[in-house]
């Protein structure tokens, strides 16, 4: 990537309204009426998978209903949006690795180096379901999503234990990947297509898109029962 | 061809904490000041209303203000043995990328350091002898005691709309403030903020065990509050969303909201966005710089020339601007000779995570200071005599906002970190879990510096600043003291699960995210041989750039920087107007 790239793609994924700005700034504040830094909003219309296949759709739900199960504390990972969330971000700036470094040579260092891959979270996905579905088809006859829960467990143990082969992607890096991105689908603002119906900060006690908190602050060490907001729903 | 651009008195390269309090200072004297920003504009109304600000994948998660390594970072190795590499994803280096530089997402705890953290070789030699000093460690006396900058610190929180109690005014001791403090001249500007759950435990627990508590002064405001340039701030909702995140409520010590608005109203101030600084250039004669080289938005380069070069850019960036501009001796490990490079120092963190059992901490209230401390065991606070180690920590509680995403993996030990046990687990210590955090003294050895990598290069084609670093032994000496402490005060504190933490246990790393401090690479003092800068933060080689920021910092203390390269970037701006200006040359004989 040149230097244009890598500064429009950063651009993108910070959703900087820069573009419109003057570049010398002087005698007064430069405000312009109208502007707004917003997230990426999601696309109108019917869902449509952006980046994954429906095969790799299923795995990854199936997965993230292993990783959030579903329980008495919330519904499970799939039903969650985890699989919408995370299709989301490889089909964008993030799926690209926009923000990492990936200039110069690719050498694998020590742990405290950090990943030296040259594979971004898209690559990862790709590459790594791939080898996953190879492995389930051969060790079990089918594929990931079709396998009883037991099984599955014991895939993702091995692939968070680095035992797994799944070359050409390293096991443990995927399952890092795989589990910090479910979270996150479980987690974060439902505008990002997961935490469907606000369940994760039910479960928690997450307030989500609160502001001010000057009347309860007081209460201390007192469960206070909020109810938890988005950005995009603020009906309870 | 290059495009030059009329000259200034100065040019400010870094619109943060330093570049805008200097800009300030040098446009009220006057001077025609144009700063130079790698980042964009950005504003509150614009960019971080509430309504957008109330989110944690996007500026927490995905780190949405901040530069990003492909456009910086560093490469990093623990020691000169290895080959460095590329710090290729988010990691420790957490650098501004606005107007308002990392000054706009920092947590706000705004202190003072010790008067001990200024001449620690001194007072060391003095109490225990200079058999104190661990091999290879690099103690040297900064040049500045806390006294001359005293008045410079009091200004810095009245600007900054810092919340706190003094704890130590004009040598009387003040209980509920903090006690150690080097003694001030005035209160802080507003009162400290409110208190929690959380700060009350940990406030009880302490006392309790003979320590002095107290709330740390906190760059949120406690009250509506008018700074000393008319800015206006309003009072903090303790919303939570503080670290990483823009304030939307024009509560948060920031440049943004605390210096810009003022200096935009000045016609003899502009600044250049979204450019970036490849280089001071020099005369010919090597004693001046001419001004800066930098590349704008378009990709076109420029020079700006000027009287007078400030490098304002954060540590990192100072350290490999002064070398990329060939301003004062490299530090070559081989040899032991230069001082570009040189005693670079972190943060030495150490603690114990919390567990209790049927608490209700509600951590979702808070802010990004909203912090109880004991300074008992910070600088030299307390006799060190046959420990065989100098420094300490300041050990607290911070009740800093929720964090559903970032906390996801703090659940007691043992616990699977996926599944229904998991989900159970983390429910559990969503409102029972939390961590003493022990922020310590970090003090420089000759193994540890900065360089210039020989392989890796940055998008300009310029190479990368290169760190070699790892814990040493006092750090590891002084961080047990300290986790052994924070374990004592967990347990009386009620914990059910206490649990030690310890980064010296380990390998130090840029993806160890225990502290964002570094600091040194350019540092201040009384010696050309040992140091970059003198004690104005002059360049002792080119006396017309000034070098501001914790890259100044000999050694770190056990608290946040930001107070302290507030402080002496006023203390510079002071010497460059009444003393620089009339008579143009070294601050200090060479």
């Amino acid at each position: 990537m040149n230097r244009r790239q890598i500064l429009a793609s950063v651009a993108a994924l910070a959703g900087n309204a820069s573009a419109a700005q003057a570049v010398e700034l002087s005698g007064e504040m430069p405000w312009e009426p109208g502007q707004a830094n917003v997230p990426p909003l999601p696309e109108p219309g019917p869902a449509r998978w952006a980046f994954f296949t429906p095969a790799e759709a299923e795995a990854i739900g199936a997965m993230a209903d292993r990783i959030v199960p579903a329980d008495d504390l919330s519904v499970g990972g799939k039903e969650a949006g985890c699989a919408r969330f995370i299709d989301r971000e490889l089909a964008g700036p993030y799926g690209r690795a926009a923000t990492q470094y990936r200039l110069g040579r690719f050498v694998k260092g020590t742990a405290e180096q950090g990943i030296q891959s040259p594979l971004a979270p898209a690559d990862r996905y790709r590459l790594g379901l791939a080898a996953l579905d190879r492995h389930c088809r051969a060790a079990h006859g089918r594929g990931y999503a079709n396998l009883p829960p037991a099984e599955q467990d014991k895939i993702l143990s091995a692939m968070e234990a680095g035992t797994l082969d799944l070359e050409p992607v390293d096991a443990k890096e995927m399952f890092e990947q795989i589990l910090q991105n479910v979270r996150e689908g479980f987690l974060a603002d439902p505008l990002y297509g997961g935490n469907k119906d606000l369940v994760s900060w039910r479960m928690l006690g997450f307030p989500g898109a609160q502001y001010d908190f000057r009347d309860v602050i007081d209460l201390k060490g007192k469960k206070l029962d909020f109810v938890p907001v988005s950005m995009i729903d603020k009906s309870p | 061809m290059t495009n030059v651009r009329p000259k200034v008195d100065a040019v400010i390269v870094g619109l943060g904490w330093c570049g805008s309090l200097m800009a300030e200072e040098l446009t009220r004297a006057g001077l025609t000041v144009v700063a130079i920003e790698r980042g964009p504009w950005v504003e509150t109304a614009v960019d971080f209303p509430p309504s957008v600000d109330m989110d944690e994948l996007r500026w927490d998660t995905r780190r949405a203000m901040l530069l990003p390594p492909a456009i910086e970072t560093i490469t990093f190795r623990n020691d000169s043995s290895q080959k460095a590499l590329p710090a290729r994803d988010w990691n420790f280096n957490e650098w501004g990328y606005n107007v308002g530089g990392s000054g706009t997402h920092w947590a706000g705890m705004a202190w003072r350091f010790l008067p001990f953290d200024f001449q620690p070789y001194s007072m060391t030699v003095q109490r225990y002898g200079a058999e104190q000093l661990l091999d290879g460690l690099i103690v040297q006396d900064w040049g500045v005691t806390y006294d001359d900058l005293e008045p410079f610190y009091d200004r810095f929180e009245k600007i900054a709309s810092v919340s706190g109690k003094a704890g130590n005014l004009k040598g009387e001791k003040i209980p509920g403030g903090n006690i150690f403090e080097g003694a001030r001249s005035d209160e802080y500007p507003l009162p400290p903020l409110k208190t929690t759950r959380l700060t009350d435990l940990f406030t009880e627990a302490s006392a309790s065990l003979g320590y002095h508590p107290f709330m740390v002064p906190a760059g949120q405001t406690s009250a509506a509050y008018t700074n000393p340039l008319g800015v206006r701030m309003g009072p903090c909702t303790y919303c939570g969303y503080c670290l990483y995140y823009g304030c939307g409520n024009w509560s948060k010590s920031t440049p943004n909201n605390c210096v810009v608005p003022a200096l935009m109203q000045r016609e003899n101030f502009s600044v250049l966005t979204e450019s970036t600084v490849l280089r001071a250039n020099l005369a010919p004669d090597g004693k001046t710089a001419t001004g800066v080289t930098y590349v704008d938005k378009d990709n076109r380069t420029w020079e700006q020339p000027a009287d007078i070069v400030v490098f304002s850019a954060f540590q990192m960036q100072n350290v490999r601007l002064m070398l990329l501009s060939k301003i004062g001796k490299p530090y070559d490990h081989a040899s032991g000779e230069g001082v570009v490079g040189r005693a670079y120092s972190f943060q030495t963190v150490s603690g114990a995570n919390i567990f209790f059992e049927n608490e209700y901490l509600n951590q979702f209230i808070g802010a990004g200071a909203l912090s109880a401390q004991v300074d008992d065991f910070n600088g030299d606070n307390f006799d060190h005599a046959g420990m065989g180690f100098i420094g300490g920590a300041g050990i607290l509680v911070v009740s800093r906002g929720a964090r559903p995403i970032g906390n996801a993996d703090f659940v007691p030990p043992g616990t699977p970190r996926w599944g229904s046990d998991w989900k159970k687990a983390y429910t559990h210590s969503f409102q029972n879990g939390t961590f003493i955090f022990g922020q310590g003294t970090s003090f420089a050895h000759t193994d540890a510096f900065l360089d210039l990598d020989p392989e890796y290069k940055d998008i300009h084609g310029l190479p990368l600043l290169r760190l070699t670093y790892d814990y040493n032994e006092n750090d590891r000496r002084s961080a047990k003291l300290i986790e052994d402490k924070s374990v004592e005060i967990g347990r009386k504190m009620g914990a059910k699960v206490v649990v030690g933490t310890n980064a010296t246990n380990q390998h130090a790393s840029p993806y160890q995210l225990a502290s964002d401090h570094t600091n040194g690479g350019a540092v201040m003092g009384l010696d050309p041989k040992t140091s970059a800068l003198n004690r104005f933060q002059q360049s002792w080689d080119v006396h017309n750039v000034f070098v501001l920021g914790a890259s100044s910092f000999p050694n770190n203390a056990g608290y946040n920087p930001t107070g302290t390269v507030g402080a002496l970037t006023l203390w510079t701006a002071k010497a460059i107007i009444e003393t620089y200006l009339a008579k143009r040359g070294p601050l200090v004989a060479n």
